[in-house]
């Protein structure tokens, strides 16, 4: 006779490898505008980022004697070396791409334990790491209107990308909120900053200046999160978390003092903070796990992204914030816990009713 | 607060549609019915009859032992031909203790005890008669119905409420009772009512059977029981999820419903109730919903207790394919039989057999805490949490997590895109954490045990010694005497 198993007797076709799918196909209309702004070289970025990643997971799954066919295609490699692309610089070398997912896939994920283990998200902890290592390589930006008006055609992408040839000069720019810390730094006014950089709405939602591939498609991704939140792949708190911890203080200081800090506006669609908020924040296994858990994960996320933003030395805070709100998760999860029905929040049985009162609702 | 419901829960598809247009069917007589025992909640009745007896329809068979128990009646007239043991119908395949009666076709009856107005017994006595009957909670739980209405009765309650949720995918012998039977179960309903002396009387019934609640809110009408419809999402038809939602009361934890001034039972065990007080007819039939993908002919059939699943099977079906999994119950909450040669007993409400298509089992993956379970956890617990406690050992962190108050429902096992066996590591816990109780209560007992005998030997070293010193004492005292005398001679 077979071993006796236990109900439930029927499953749901929830899969995990389909819900990965379904993330990374919300990636793909940001990643392919990315590809129109950036050219050649982004494409070369991503295929490298997306091999290594499963290269290098692969390789750590047979070193950890685990089943490599079974695991390497669950998608979270694939998902890790994507969004890592997406925060690179556009240009970047190979290299840069083969250490980031070699970051990500083996030091913070697969020598933690592997899929579920991690303390940290590997993308944002990879791309500070990264961000620290080579600060050089890691800001070396490029001016999607450069790139538009004289498109580097695929041998010459192949050669940016694997360093023989060097066309970084010539297409080079910096990230809005470099250039705001960097001339607020030595002492300019906001609106002078911003009108200098041709900053408009118009502008930064088309992704007009320089930046990471998730950082200059704010608007896909926003358009991505949505069809995941509807697809139930992610649920709205983390990201409502980020949006708010990030906008309200940007509203409020900008309503105090206009020439000194910028706006909602300003905030939620430069840098990576729509990227964060719809596919960082969303990422399950370094993240809270409660509903309430998850808002205050998103709020310190984006309030911690301001506060580097505002006064902190580096231009863009994200990945800090959730490398901080990461390693607090353990601590939210124990304090933010539903309450179990038939109890009260602190966990004492609720007091009997009686008998009395028979009130239907 | 807002309006309170069901938190959680999970639409399992409901394969309804299989089994719900098929009317209850009378299952002819088999030639041996094979009667179990052990057929509710509790201690296992008592043979009263010996090999060789001719009973006849309704007649008691096994008698109820002890507080917990209920009685067993012969289903049909015949002759018992065997008092043995019988694969029971649970996972484990252990034997239990099983009365076969080769029927004599005639299907005689007893002299049946027929009470003109029921509502003119005294609420006890509809009590007694309930117990009497065999009665129990015929949802799945089989718990003794007579004890909980007595319970009900001594405490007060205030509402009854009838479960017609039936959010079990497959079963469909509540809704076509519901249509078919609606006055039994309303008769069943007030005659409950009064037993308990309940001032309301609720029926919860799930959207998904517009007919049945339809057809039981006409057959309602007058007779001051309301008829609700309830939102179809599992677990509804757990007692805690469908108080609250019929009611808005939460069930304090570790308390039973009838603190709470409520008590539930199932609409089968109201139109049982119906027959045992009004016709005078005992516990011995019960309607069993035959389902699942690898079944031919699904439908719903009123079954003799003690009728082989297999006998059922083949009379009723046959299989289309090879069944992946025989169930007894529900696919959610339902146990896995070994094969079907077990028999019928009360507590079956359908016998499914699915195919692997059907039970989508996977290979369990590493969890990535997406916490599905926790939103689909009708209890606001965190499986997750739970199940990485247990998997490291730690069942009493577990425990304290508040795996007490998990209720075994499934809906995170049945959810979890990782199809990781969150229900089976849960009641691994619960079983361990009942051994680890068990086992420091005899720790306990020994050391009360010990302190006693040490006690003892203490108590009477003292008083081997007490006596030794009187003894010495009264030899001085007779040398003293003695030597005494001889001076004084």
């Amino acid at each position: 006779m077979s071993q006796p198993i236990h109900g439930p007797h029927a499953h749901s076709n929830q899969r995990m490898p389909l819900m990965m799918l379904q993330v990374l196909l919300a990636l793909t209309p940001a990643t392919l505008y990315g590809f129109w702004l950036y050219g050649w070289p982004a494409f070369n970025l991503w295929l490298i980022c997306l091999l290594s990643a499963l290269g290098w997971e692969a390789l750590f799954l047979k070193f950890f004697s685990k089943n490599v066919p079974r695991h390497l295609l669950d998608g979270s490699a694939l998902v890790t070396g994507w969004l890592l692309a997406l925060c690179l610089p556009p240009w970047a070398p190979w290299w840069l791409a083969v250490v980031g997912t070699f970051l990500a896939v083996a030091m913070i994920k697969q020598i933690f334990g592997g899929l579920g283990q991690n303390v940290f998200n590997p993308a944002m902890a990879a791309r500070v790491m990264l961000l620290i290592a080579f600060p050089v390589e890691m800001t070396q930006w490029i001016a999607p209107e450069a790139v538009q008006l004289d498109r580097p055609d695929f041998v010459a992408g192949l050669g940016q990308t694997f360093g023989s040839l060097s066309l970084l000069d010539a297409y080079t720019g910096a990230t809005l909120l470099d250039e705001v810390k960097n001339q607020q730094s030595l002492g300019a006014a906001l609106p002078d900053i911003l009108q200098a950089q041709q900053y408009n709405m118009a502008a930064t939602l088309l992704g007009q200046h320089a930046g990471s591939t998730g950082e200059s498609t704010a608007l896909l991704l926003l358009l991505g999160g949505l069809f995941l939140l509807f697809r139930g792949v992610i649920t709205w708190q983390a990201p409502v978390g980020l949006l708010l911890g990030l906008g309200v203080p940007a509203l409020l200081m900008n309503l105090w003092q206009p020439e000194s800090y910028p706006g909602l506006a300003f905030h939620l669609f430069t840098g990576g903070a729509m990227l964060a908020a719809w596919f960082i924040v969303t990422d399950p296994v370094t993240g809270p796990t409660t509903a309430t858990g998850r808002l205050v994960f998103g709020l310190g996320c984006g309030l911690l992204a301001w506060l580097v933003r505002t006064w902190g030395s580096y231009p863009e805070g994200i990945a800090f914030a959730v490398m901080l709100m990461n390693s607090a998760t353990p601590v939210l999860d124990r304090y933010f816990k539903p309450r179990i029905y038939g109890r009260t929040s602190s966990g004492a049985p609720l007091p009997a009713t009686g008998k009395t009162s028979g009130d239907a609702s | 607060m807002f309006r309170k419901s069901l938190r959680g829960g999970v639409h399992p598809t409901a394969h309804k549609a299989l089994s719900n247009t098929s009317p209850i069917r009378r299952f002819p007589l088999p030639q041996r019915l094979h009667i179990s025992m052990q057929q509710h909640l509790g201690t296992p009745a008592t043979p009263v009859v010996r090999v060789g007896d001719q009973v006849l329809k309704g007649q008691l068979i096994g008698a109820s032992q002890g507080h917990i128990s209920a009685p067993v009646h012969a289903p049909t007239s015949g002759r018992i031909t065997a008092i043995a043991e019988h694969t029971a119908p649970h996972p484990s395949g252990l034997p239990v203790l099983v009365v076969t009666l080769e029927c004599d076709g005639r299907d005689q009856w007893q002299d049946t005890l027929v009470v003109a107005d029921p509502y003119k017994l005294a609420p006890e006595e509809v009590c007694v008669r309930v117990g009497a009957a065999g009665i129990v909670g015929l949802g799945g739980a089989t718990f003794p119905a007579a004890v909980k209405l007595g319970l009900s009765l001594k405490t007060g309650v205030d509402t009854l409420i009838l479960n017609g949720g039936e959010c079990e995918p497959y079963l469909t012998c509540d809704d076509r009772l519901m249509r078919e039977s609606a006055t039994d179960v309303i008769q069943g309903a007030l005659l409950m009512q009064h037993a308990v002396q309940a001032r309301q009387v609720f029926i919860g019934i799930e959207d998904n059977k517009p007919e049945a609640l339809q057809i039981m809110q006409t057959a309602a009408a007058g007779t001051g029981i309301e008829v609700r419809a309830v939102p179809s999402r599992y677990p509804m038809g757990s007692e805690k999820q469908l108080v609250q939602q019929l009611t808005g009361k939460e069930l304090p934890a570790m308390s039973r419903a009838a603190d709470s001034g409520l008590l539930v039972h199932n609409v089968a065990t109201a139109r049982a109730v119906y027959q045992a007080i009004v016709e005078g007819r005992p516990l011995i039939s019960r309607v069993v919903t035959l389902s699942g993908g690898a079944v031919t002919h699904p439908g719903n059939w009123e079954v003799p207790l003690g009728t082989l699943a297999s006998e059922l099977m083949n009379h009723a079906s046959g299989f289309d394919v090879t069944p992946a999994r025989l169930i007894m119950g529900g696919p959610m909450m339902g146990i896995q039989l070994p094969n079907l040669h077990v028999p019928i007993i009360k507590g079956t409400s359908g016998i499914l057999a699915l195919t692997s298509e059907e039970i989508q089992q996977k290979q369990p993956e590493p969890c990535v805490r997406c916490a599905t379970c926790v939103r689909s956890c009708p209890m606001g617990l965190q499986p997750l949490e739970m199940a990485a406690a247990i998997r490291s050992g730690n069942v009493k962190a577990a425990a304290s997590l508040g795996l007490h108050d998990c209720v075994g429902c499934g809906a995170c096992s049945y959810i979890c895109p990782s199809s990781i066996p969150l229900v089976h590591l849960f009641n691994y816990a619960k079983g361990e954490l009942a051994a680890q109780t068990r086992a420091r209560q005899k720790m306990e007992n020994t050391r009360v045990l010990a302190q006693r005998r040490e006690e003892r030997l203490e108590r009477q070293a003292r008083e081997r010694e007490a006596l030794m010193a009187a003894r010495r004492a009264e030899a001085a005292r007779k040398a003293a005497a003695q030597a005494a005398e001889e001076q004084a001679s």
